[in-house]
């Protein structure tokens, strides 16, 4: 790259979930925009649009980040998961299987979000304390569960994974 | 919600970026992690002509301790918060970077663009205010150090120029004796504070001395409380009664903005506990080795 200033569409490429897509777009596009308009991925949510509700999280080469709050063109070239990669031939994600065992959803809308969450914690910290799943799901907002149905959804996937 | 149209550039250089805001000043923005400027731009209470966007910049993502403690302006916080360099030279930066945003907001955000956006309510300026730091800007027509005291000037305003990059942050290794602290309340773990405090004391032959109380939410910025920092000096080991008469001194000047997550009243009544409740923790079980 150089001094000089990129304007209008450009073509971005990324890895996602192990595809490589590349599409036009400005700048200012959102990496969530990206992901739902040029990769026609639709399971990222795109919710408050300014990095309140975590709706929207994705993890970039690993590292869960609010795709609301990433263009495009900074994460050109990166490797991308998003909900859709989680689940193998038909088979859920042992995070998913739990959050629809534990009534860890309602309306779903959140959910996405909240699933690449829980998996990045549960590869950092594979039996967390209650305490460290708060802190961690703090960024993401559920309106339908209370919660409870979510903590324990976690338990129950981190028990899951460790047999 | 979408960003205005801008002209995005990708220097590779602090050399590029300079000149970069040479040309362009007030109408350029830096973007570092974007966790605070991306927000801003999606509602459009930003709409920058340019876009600087420095994270391909080699040379200024590094944390290191070496002699004293560097932190390289693009350094992401999540990787300041895990390093264990920084744990062992200055506890306080990982302790106060655990509250700063939810982890994926870490994953992105970076410690000197908290620096250098100097929200009154982040954790990072009150931090550096505690631990004396200074920060090296960079421009065209050379480089300059600014002390933590003289940096933080008003809403969102810092002492950085139009054409100036905050390229690094440097922060003195505290003394063995040093005590520490940092606490702040909020509604929600990694929602902005409500009120926040970051502290910092040596202790010799029990007496207390170089304390530094900085608060974070309660003004226009991260601001010290130099009265209630006075009357802790020469001190011995406080009990929680003049821990209580510290904080209360500490708050007495202060005019908090409100808004619907709490009164000016509250807020300052939180600050005084929290000053309080910082200084009587501090003492009681924490301390650098």
């Amino acid at each position: 790259m150089s001094t000089k200033p990129v304007e209008g569409l450009q073509a971005i490429s990324v890895t996602v979930n192990g595809e490589d897509y590349t599409a036009l777009a400005e700048p200012r596009m959102l990496l969530s925009d990206f992901l739902r308009h040029e990769c026609g991925l639709t399971g990222t949510h795109v919710g408050c649009e300014q990095g309140v509700c975590g709706a929207c999280t994705v993890r970039v080469d690993g590292a869960i980040v609010r795709s609301c709050l990433t263009f495009a063109i900074s994460v050109a070239g990166s490797k991308i998961d998003t909900v859709e990669g989680m689940a193998k031939a038909n088979e859920l994600h042992p995070v998913q299987a739990a959050f629809q065992e534990e009534h860890g959803l309602q309306c779903g809308f959140c959910t996405p979000g909240f699933l690449l969450t829980v998996q990045d914690l549960l590869e950092k910290i594979p039996s967390p304390t209650d305490q460290e799943i708060r802190e961690h799901l703090s960024g993401n907002v559920c309106r339908c569960t209370g919660y409870q149905g979510i903590m324990a959804a976690v338990r129950s996937a981190a028990q899951k994974m460790q047999t | 919600m979408k960003p205005a149209p801008f002209a995005y550039y990708q220097p590779d250089s602090i050399e590029e970026t300079t000149s970069l805001l040479a040309e362009h000043g007030d109408d350029a923005k830096i973007l570092a992690g974007g966790q605070s400027l991306i927000p801003m731009m999606n509602l459009r209470l930003a709409q920058p002509a340019a876009l600087i966007d420095i994270s391909k910049v080699p040379g200024i993502a590094n944390a290191e301790v070496n002699g004293e403690i560097r932190i390289g302006t693009m350094s992401r916080q999540a990787n300041v918060l895990d390093s264990p360099e920084i744990q062992g030279a200055a506890p306080l930066i990982p302790e106060a970077l655990k509250w700063v945003g939810h982890a994926a907001n870490r994953n992105r955000g970076t410690f000197g663009g908290s620096i250098a956006h100097a929200d009154a309510a982040a954790e990072l300026p009150a931090v550096l205010l505690a631990l004396s730091g200074e920060v090296v800007a960079k421009s065209v027509s050379g480089e300059r150090r600014i002390g933590a005291d003289d940096f933080f000037e008003s809403y969102l305003t810092t002492a950085l120029s139009s054409d100036e990059l905050l390229c690094e942050v440097l922060i003195p290794i505290p003394a063995p004796d040093t005590i520490w602290g940092f606490t702040e309340f909020a509604r929600r773990h990694g929602d902005f504070a409500l009120a926040g405090v970051a502290f910092t004391a040596q202790l010799s032959d029990g007496k207390i001395s170089a304390a530094k109380i900085a608060l974070l939410g309660v003004a226009d910025r991260a601001i010290r409380a130099v009265n209630a920092e006075n009357a802790l000096n020469g001190q011995s080991i406080p009990d929680p009664a003049t821990c209580r008469e510290i904080g209360s001194l500490a708050a007495v000047e202060l005019d908090p903005p409100f808004d619907q997550h709490g009164s000016s009243e509250y807020r300052k009544d939180l600050a005084a506990t929290l000053v309080s409740r910082v200084i009587d923790q501090a003492f009681e079980e924490r301390k650098i080795s």
